[in-house]
């Protein structure tokens, strides 16, 4: 059953406008309702065939509250992060811009922020974003104008002061609920926690965090950032996502950057028959720790290639507690039921 | 034929300054380094009055040629013309291959090196370590503002000089 303030006109419409929320979108409000949500991501397709994006997206559907569009992941060419936001609008689903500080400057990053939220969306995560030499084009410029942070104060002033970062004067300013990333298992450590807060102060909602394969530097991060104050401030989603073999592992850990793999973890998946369906149950074993552990109000799941396997993880770790996020079906047998009611 | 083929990659990016490790040594000696510049800012603000009879314009090329050479042995200075130093723990955030000035990327390598230049200590790794050694943890909160590239080149220590005189 869909909560009454997620249902709009259509699908693809902004949601009526609510008070004490920013941006007319689903992911807030069932943020702020206290709902434990479930966020997905996909990698946009080298393609200009839009009937991709469908074929990605349908595993995930009434599985998950908000899906990411990633911006150039990994410093690979993709289809931009806001056309495959506003294709999956059109199509109903809620999406999470990315917009990464690499490959724009300040001022298409601004002119890119409006015409995101004239096109629907209502979710903006930024990221600093890949080092070029991460990716296929390793001779690219990186501009790197704005940091995330930078990127985050620009975006609330647009949207709380209706003004660009050179102060003039926006008529129409986008409503968006902003987010950033943070890595809780990257060095320096004790940093980490205060950068968060640091975020929050330039304007994250909502924080995304690095794939979590580490449960008590999880669980260390959050116990100081829970003694700053940080998760009554903002929204923690938790990163995670099935690893689907020891050799994978391995091969994630030497070449994504930020990704921290303990030893424990790899040896647990050489050690299994079937590796795939090992790394989809410690999947969903991280995921009811990570449910269990106060502050996180969310798990962004990450499973490229193993798109098909989100709807199998949810579904055996039971965080929705037996809710269903937005299906186009329900949509439709709700405006059904409407229909016959007014007749 | 690809692309690539055409316009063949130049394989990894080179750093220009190779000069790593008086910047590492300066970070290690953060605390009476930091003490050394502050009583350096003292003076600088001192000269103010100076300066001004002078004329910073005129003053602009000769200190900022002297601070390149002073800044860049030191810290592997870029001389962004915005100096932030004192807030960083005397670790130049503009040698992050990413130009972070507000605090480590998340692909920070496990070794504490950099994402870019696997053989680099992260930049920010260094900031945290030379702010404690300073005492300025605190500092690393501090937002700085995205950088004004109308500056680059500029001299920083004629600033100093010329703001904190102001009130």
């Amino acid at each position: 059953m869909l909560h009454p303030d997620d249902i709009g006109p259509t699908p693809w419409a902004p949601l009526p406008p609510l008070p004490g929320h920013v941006s007319r979108g689903r992911l807030e409000r069932v943020l702020r309702r206290g709902e434990f949500a479930v966020t997905a991501e996909i990698n946009p397709p080298d393609s200009a065939d839009p009937d991709e994006i469908e074929h990605r997206v349908k595993p995930f559907e009434g599985w998950v509250d908000a899906i990411n569009a990633t911006d150039g992941s990994g410093a690979h060419c993709h289809m931009s992060s806001i056309a495959v936001s506003a294709l999956l609008i059109r199509m109903g689903y809620s999406p999470v811009t990315q917009i990464s500080c690499r490959d724009h400057n300040r001022i298409a990053i601004q002119g890119n922020v409006l015409g995101a939220a004239a096109l629907g969306v209502a979710n903006i995560l930024c990221l600093t974003g890949d080092g070029v030499q991460a990716g296929d084009h390793p001779q690219a410029k990186p501009v790197f104008d704005l940091d995330s942070i930078a990127l985050l104060h620009t975006i609330r002033m647009m949207r709380d002061e209706g003004r660009f970062l050179s102060g003039r004067r926006i008529t129409g300013p986008p409503q968006v609920f902003v987010g950033a990333a943070e890595n809780p298992f990257a060095p320096p450590h004790d940093f980490r926690p205060l950068r968060l807060a640091k975020k929050i102060a330039a304007g994250a909602q909502f924080i995304q965090t690095q794939y979590c394969y580490d449960i008590p530097m999880m669980a260390r991060f959050m116990a100081r950032a829970r003694d700053l104050g940080l998760p009554e401030r903002c929204f923690i989603l938790a990163g995670c996502g099935p690893l689907a073999s020891a050799r994978a592992a391995k091969w994630i850990r030497a070449n994504v950057p930020g990704v921290h793999i303990p030893d424990a973890v790899i040896a647990r998946l050489e050690g299994a028959r079937d590796q795939r369906a090992e790394g989809k149950r410690l999947c969903v074993e991280i995921i009811q720790q990570l449910q269990a552990m106060p502050g996180i109000a969310c798990v962004h799941l990450m499973a490229y290639k193993q798109e098909e396997s989100i709807a199998e993880i949810v579904h055996a770790s039971g965080v929705l507690r037996g809710r269903t996020p937005w299906r186009r079906d329900l949509v439709a047998h709700m405006q059904a039921v409407e229909t016959q009611g007014a007749a | 034929m690809r692309a690539t083929d055409a316009f063949p990659a130049h394989g990894v990016a080179q750093r220009p300054l190779p000069r790593r490790s008086l910047r590492r040594w300066s970070v290690r000696h953060a605390r009476a380094l930091a003490r050394l510049y502050a009583g350096f800012a003292r003076a600088l603000r001192a000269a103010d009055p100076l300066f001004a009879r002078i004329g910073y314009a005129r003053l602009e090329r000769p200190v900022a040629a002297v601070e390149r050479a002073v800044k860049t042995t030191l810290f592997d200075c870029r001389m962004c013309g915005q100096c932030v130093l004192s807030a960083t723990g005397l670790a130049c955030p503009m040698n992050c291959p990413k130009g972070l000035r507000n605090g480590p990327c998340g692909g920070v390598r496990d070794d504490g090196h950099c994402e870019v230049h696997p053989d680099m200590p992260c930049v920010w790794v260094e900031a945290h370590a030379g702010a404690a050694r300073m005492g300025t943890l605190m500092r690393l909160s501090e937002a700085q503002p995205p950088i004004d590239h109308r500056r680059a080149g500029a001299s920083s220590w004629l600033q100093a000089a010329r703001a904190d005189a102001a009130p």
